[in-house]
């Protein structure tokens, strides 16, 4: 896999890589162009739908089958709204898409709207992205000024507008229906599903939620075809009817206790060992004790397990909950897992929006406890508590509205099952891990 | 007399033909008055509310749910600086860059500077791991920072 070479990355690192010029000097737009002229919207959809294209916004949730469930011949207005909002700690890949080549983002939310019948797109993003806000405002105006944007476009009969439209701090507005209502000028409190948004989302019509990574791979459908996309990845399991596969290359993000943190453009399927290497290994000559595969609510993979393979049904077979979002986050041997399941807990609880009982008092719960295993004061009991905990506040048993409550009790879960030994002996020896009074404040 | 100057409002109804009601206008309108005033006074709320055709409970129901906004009594200074403290920077010494903050500044976090100038804050992730530890300038991310980066920037800010 070292020679793959990348193709939603390809143009980062070419000076000014966010200007339209230049994009369309690499071909940029084409793909968008040639769909307006000769193809129907449905065969737009066929095309995404038969490359098997999963979003990578952290489900992995077949991105066609996604546009399918949209009503028929409904007479509008659909919208479209580009989750930007990449707040899932350790995650950053959106971020680098949008500061360096926000068109090829812009041109898949372009074919995405002509594909579903869509004329507007509110394109939610985070308010701490200042400068991928700025570029991508930028990059609209390039679009409308050059016609690519706005009324009858290039006589072809279909209209689009795009809209930026900032958050205000809370990872809750990632969730899809937290988005919506956070849209529409609300509490960004999630809504009892079903109805899903594709039957009634933002303003209550037929909405598409799409992360800004997926709409990146749809523009390099377009443009490159279904087998290109399909060479690429880990193909389904024959014996496993519930595999649908992990096509197409995957950015992933590294962070922590390694050399060189930064974001590479990999198959899926890749491992952390490889990722470890590309980042140039364990910082000050330590060894691995931990990795988190995709963002904090995956749980985590111990040093055993860093040879499984990161597609989207790997991490799962480990007892993670999935892939998420791929960002890697590695952890040393010299770091205590009580600290970091600490900080875990505290953004949860800092994160919750506090809408069902479980999610709102469980997060706290486990901060409490943790933060008591960090000061020494930790009982024998505690850690049963804990995992009873984690697993009472998932949405497993229904009980809670979204899917934030079940990404806080799985960290705590498979940090108990996997290191329960430190745990154990922690709390035996009363053994206190750093601590600093400001910053844990909460 | 209205505390929201006529450009304000200018720029906020700017904004209503992008949505199909005014109440979406929330969020863009609460960015703008902050922007501004450094806080959503009370006042604001009420003529935001006036503008959305929206009531005021209904504007500061949605203003309290982010704790991004301040009211007048808790107002930001001239700069905000977060310092995030999520995994990937706590793993890289987060902690004790909030503290060196902290002492520096003679704050807590949510407090701001005597002089009015920095208003120190703790972030969930923000989103720039690779640059652990990490800290957002308002909207801007300033990377891999040290103490004595730290004090750069605050020399910086101080100044500004
Ligand atoms: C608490 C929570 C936070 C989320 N945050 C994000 C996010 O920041 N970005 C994102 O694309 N998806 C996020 N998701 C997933 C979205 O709900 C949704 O599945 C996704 O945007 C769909 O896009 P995709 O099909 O293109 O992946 C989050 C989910 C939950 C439960
Ligand atoms: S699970 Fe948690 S974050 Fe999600 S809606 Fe319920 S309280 Fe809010």
């Amino acid at each position: 896999m070292s020679n793959y070479e990348p193709i939603l990355l390809a143009r980062i690192g070419k000076p000014e890589s966010y200007k339209l010029e230049g994009y369309r000097a690499d071909g940029g737009y084409e793909a968008f162009l040639k769909a307006l002229k000769n193809s129907k919207p449905n065969e737009v959809v066929d095309t995404i739908k038969n490359s098997g294209l999963r979003g990578r916004g952290g489900a992995g949730f077949p991105t066609g089958l996604k546009w399918t469930f949209l009503p028929k011949d409904h007479p509008g207005p659909i919208y479209l709204c580009v989750n930007a909002d990449e707040s899932e700690p350790c995650t950053f890949n959106n971020r680098i898409l949008m500061e360096l080549d926000p068109h090829q983002v812009l041109e898949g939310v372009m074919l995405a709207c002509y594909a579903i019948k869509s004329s507007r797109a509110y394109y939610y993003i985070r308010y701490e992205y200042g400068l991928s806000y700025r570029r991508l405002q930028a990059a609209i105006d390039e679009l409308y000024a050059a016609g690519l944007l706005g009324q009858n476009i290039q006589g072809s009969g279909f209209n689009l507008d795009i809209y930026l439209h900032r958050g205000a701090g809370a990872y809750v507005c990632g969730e899809e229906t937290g988005l919506i209502e956070s849209l529409e000028g609300k509490r960004a409190w999630p809504r009892i599903k079903p109805p899903f948004p594709a039957i009634e989302g933002a303003f209550r019509k037929p909405t598409i939620v799409n992360n800004v990574e997926t709409l990146a791979c749809v523009t390099q459908i377009m443009r490159r075809g279904i087998d290109w996309f399909k060479s690429i990845g880990v193909a389904p399991d024959p014996k496993n009817p519930r595999d649908a596969g992990s096509y197409g290359p995957k950015l992933y993000c590294v962070s922590g206790h390694v050399n060189n943190p930064g974001c590479w453009e990999l198959p899926l399927g890749v491992t952390s060992n490889e990722l470890i290497r590309l980042a140039g290994g364990v910082w000050k000559g330590r060894k691995v004790k931990a990795v988190v595969p995709g963002g904090l609510s995956m749980g985590f993979l111990t040093a055993n397990e860093l040879e499984v393979p990161l597609d989207f049904n790997g991490p799962g077979k480990v007892g993670c909950l999935g892939l998420g979002t791929a960002a890697i986050t590695v952890i040393d041997d010299q770091t205590s897992m009580i600290d970091v399941l600490h900080n875990t807990c505290q953004f949860y609880a800092h994160e919750s929006c506090g809408q069902c009982t479980p999610c709102r008092e469980g997060t706290g719960w486990m901060l409490k406890i943790t933060d008591r295993l960090r000061k020494g004061q930790g009982r024998k009991e505690d850690l049963d508590i804990l995992v009873e905990v984690a697993d009472r506040i998932g949405i497993m048993p229904g009980s809670t509205i979204c899917g934030l409550a079940d990404g806080a009790g799985w960290p705590v879960k498979n940090a108990i099952r996997k290191f329960r030994q430190e745990f154990e002996d922690a709390i035996k020896t009363g053994r206190r891990s750093h601590l600093r009074p400001l910053a844990m404040a909460h | 007399m209205s505390i929201l100057s006529n450009e304000l409002r200018e720029k906020i109804q700017a904004y209503i033909p992008r949505y199909p009601n005014k109440q979406a206008v929330t969020l863009p309108a609460l960015h703008l008055v902050q922007d501004a005033l450094r806080c959503v006074p009370n006042e604001a709320v009420r003529e935001i509310a006036q503008m959305l055709d929206l009531a005021p409970s209904e504007v500061y129901d949605t203003m309290t749910f982010y704790g991004f906004f301040r009211e007048d009594h808790n107002k930001l200074g001239k700069n905000r600086l977060w310092v995030c403290r999520s995994l990937a920077c706590n793993l890289r010494g987060a902690d004790d860059l909030l503290g060196h903050f902290c002492d520096k500044l003679h704050v807590a976090p949510g407090e701001t500077t005597k002089d009015g100038k920095i208003t120190l804050e703790f972030a969930e992730c923000i989103g720039a791991c690779e640059g652990a530890p990490c800290v957002l300038i308002n909207d801007e991310h300033e990377l891999n920072i040290t103490n004595e980066k730290a004090d750069q920037l605050i020399a910086r800010l101080q100044k500004a």
